[in-house]
């Protein structure tokens, strides 16, 4: 195969701003977005949350001059991959070689509550709709590609976008990944006792459970030739055989993922420079990880987790953990862990504290989520035109 | 030249009927209660499984179906755990099991989610389910379509297998909803090691109908 996988647009839509730019001059100067709430529709007791401000949704969903109307998570579709196509005008959406895929773990889950199932008919519960509603939006001809697979579904969607377009059938894909905070989900993670009541500490001694966001990540990939670009070079996924909600102790899963990641792309894991952690903040999960990061011999490389910037944002946190990625890579920067303090982990992986500069050849994205699943993905700078 | 690749052996649960590699097992009235007719097909079949009493319904359809599939075909002795690939869709996601967990939040005075409910509230916790059971720790995805797409699972599994990211496939499509219910999955291997029906779309549309 000849064609590279070239990153050509992004957007990310979160509590931080409605650009990648917005977001990554936040991150740069380590400002997060998540925010205690004393009260909210949420939650019966305070929360700490990473919450799109409505009233700038509304605003900016306004300058579309939409008439029908469309639910939270929709407009954060419409938004973010409006934001995104417009960065490049070879992009096409209407084209038949453009397809859209997205990801989700919950979709317009807040339908399910009386006050809002009376807006709209009930078949806008189903995310196969919600892909219909998007690609009518931006008169798409093929059916959207769905992915709903717990936290890792962002990263996945990357890693399918990449193999479809190994083929012949598309020349663009669009991927992109929402999910909204709801009074559903928060109450699910509550009922399980892991959520932090203040911001999230990823891999610190003291993390006692994640903080939830909201966000929306696109990301624009094609196999037509370019210049200078990030390249998607690999990704797998795998499944720890061991529990619906708890972490393999060994992070076996985890480890497969890497390194069938690296070896498809033949990367040697003293070549990768960065790692985006998935750091949920969760005792379990980020001992896991830093299991998975020594035994495939990366726990030099420098690491960092976002959670406690966008909160966890489930089917978007892949894609806008990765997107936050590429940008270091184009602007020499890692970002800081914000809420990191003192590693909590049993091994000693390599978290980075502060904002810093760095060149960054090659960029590993990892995620894990319920039923065991893991996923990878590897990120490399192209210099060549091809 | 890609290599052609076979289904192997498949499992239907729907209407009230078992159907294993084409013949009909385990069967009540059609109008059996989906829940019902899932559970007695699990005693039936004798799968002895004691977590199958933990999970929600869509994962226990996904777990009859699986292990009916399995047992004709053991593909878990033939390939390493992790050159198996589990690729799923469906129609309804999880939300069989989402309104039961609205429905536990819904009341401030009579609130009580469980995490025992909220774990299931993703569909891809059925991969998880099949995964543990057997052990399988190959490439997982879930997929939602509005309905079973064959030219779709088609390519996307071909691909799976020559490109070797995974060596076999158990594929297809679960779905309860509302007292609905449709299970079809399947075996894809690159050698002949079942039933040797061409791995094709037209193929796929046959055994699904």
């Amino acid at each position: 195969m000849n064609h590279k996988t070239h990153i050509i647009a992004d957007n990310i839509i979160s509590p931080l701003g409605f650009t990648s730019a917005e977001n990554f001059e936040q991150l740069k100067q380590m400002k997060t977005g998540v925010q205690r709430f004393e009260t909210s529709a949420l939650s019966s007791e305070p929360v700490c949350t990473a919450a799109i401000d409505s009233a700038r949704l509304n605003r900016e969903f306004g300058k579309l001059n939409v008439t029908k109307p469309y639910t939270r998570l929709e407009q954060l579709f419409i938004l973010s991959i409006s934001d995104a196509v417009k960065q490049n005008p070879a992009i096409d959406l209407t084209s038949p070689k453009t397809l859209i895929i997205l990801s989700s773990t919950k979709g317009n889950i807040d339908l399910l509550q009386k006050a809002e199932a009376d807006k709209f008919d009930k078949k806008r519960l189903f995310l196969w709709e919600t892909g219909n509603v998007i690609a009518d939006y931006f008169k798409n001809s093929n059916k959207p590609l769905i992915i709903s697979n717990a936290c890792i579904s962002g990263v996945l969607a990357i890693i399918m976008g990449k193999r479809l377009l190994e083929g012949s059938e598309y020349d663009t894909i669009v991927v992109s990944g929402a999910d909204i905070l709801t009074h559903f989900v928060v109450s699910g993670f509550q009922s399980f006792k892991a959520v932090s009541n203040e911001v999230c500490k990823p891999y610190d001694a003291s993390r006692d459970g994640i903080s939830l966001g909201e966000a929306c990540g696109t990301m624009v990939l094609t196999n037509k030739q370019q210049q200078q670009s990030i390249i998607v070079t690999g990704g797998a996924s795998s499944n720890d055989a061991n529990h619906i909600s708890g972490p393999s102790r060994s992070g076996d899963g985890l480890i497969l993922s890497i390194e069938k990641t690296l070896k498809e792309a033949n990367v040697h894991p003293s070549e990768i420079d960065f790692i985006s952690g998935h750091g949920t903040a969760t005792l379990y999960n980020d001992e896991m990880e830093a299991q998975a990061i020594t035994t495939t011999k990366l726990q030099d490389v420098p690491m960092n987790s976002l959670k406690s910037y966008f909160g966890h944002t489930l089917g978007a946190a892949g894609i806008i953990e990765a997107i936050v990625g590429i940008h270091s890579m184009k602007n020499n920067t890692l970002i800081g862990t914000y809420n990191f303090k003192e590693l909590g982990v049993t091994l000693p992986i390599n978290i980075i504290k502060n904002t810093q500069t760095a060149t960054i050849n090659n960029c590993l994205k990892t995620a894990a989520g319920f039923g065991g699943c893991n996923a990878a993905v590897l990120f490399q700078k192209n210099t060549e035109s091809n | 030249m890609a290599a052609p690749n076979y289904i192997t052996a498949y499992a239907k649960i729907r209407s009230g009927k078992v159907i294993l590699n084409g013949e009909t097992g385990y069967s009540a009235n059609a109008d059996e209660p989906a829940a019902d007719f899932v559970k007695a097909a699990y005693k039936h079949y004798e799968l002895n499984y004691p977590k199958f009493y933990k999970m929600d319904q869509l994962c226990r359809l996904a777990f009859v179906c699986s292990e009916l599939l399995l047992r004709a075909n053991k593909v878990t002795a033939n390939y390493a755990t992790e050159d198996i690939a589990i690729i799923v869709a469906n129609n309804a996601a999880s939300l069989e099991i989402d309104t039961e967990h609205q429905s536990t939040i819904a009341d401030a005075d009579n609130y009580f989610p469980s995490p025992a409910v909220f774990v299931y509230t993703l569909p891809n916790i059925l991969i998880g389910e099949i995964a543990i059971r057997n052990s399988i720790k190959g490439e997982n995805t879930f997929f939602i379509f509005d309905t079973f797409d064959p030219r779709f699972m088609n390519s996307y599994i071909h691909s799976m297998l020559n490109t070797g990211r995974a060596k076999c496939c158990i594929a297809g499509w679960v779905d309860f909803y509302e007292n609905k219910y449709d299970a079809f999955l399947y075996t894809v291997e690159q050698t002949n090691n079942g039933l040797g029906i061409a791995h094709t779309e037209e193929q796929l549309n046959n055994l699904y109908k």
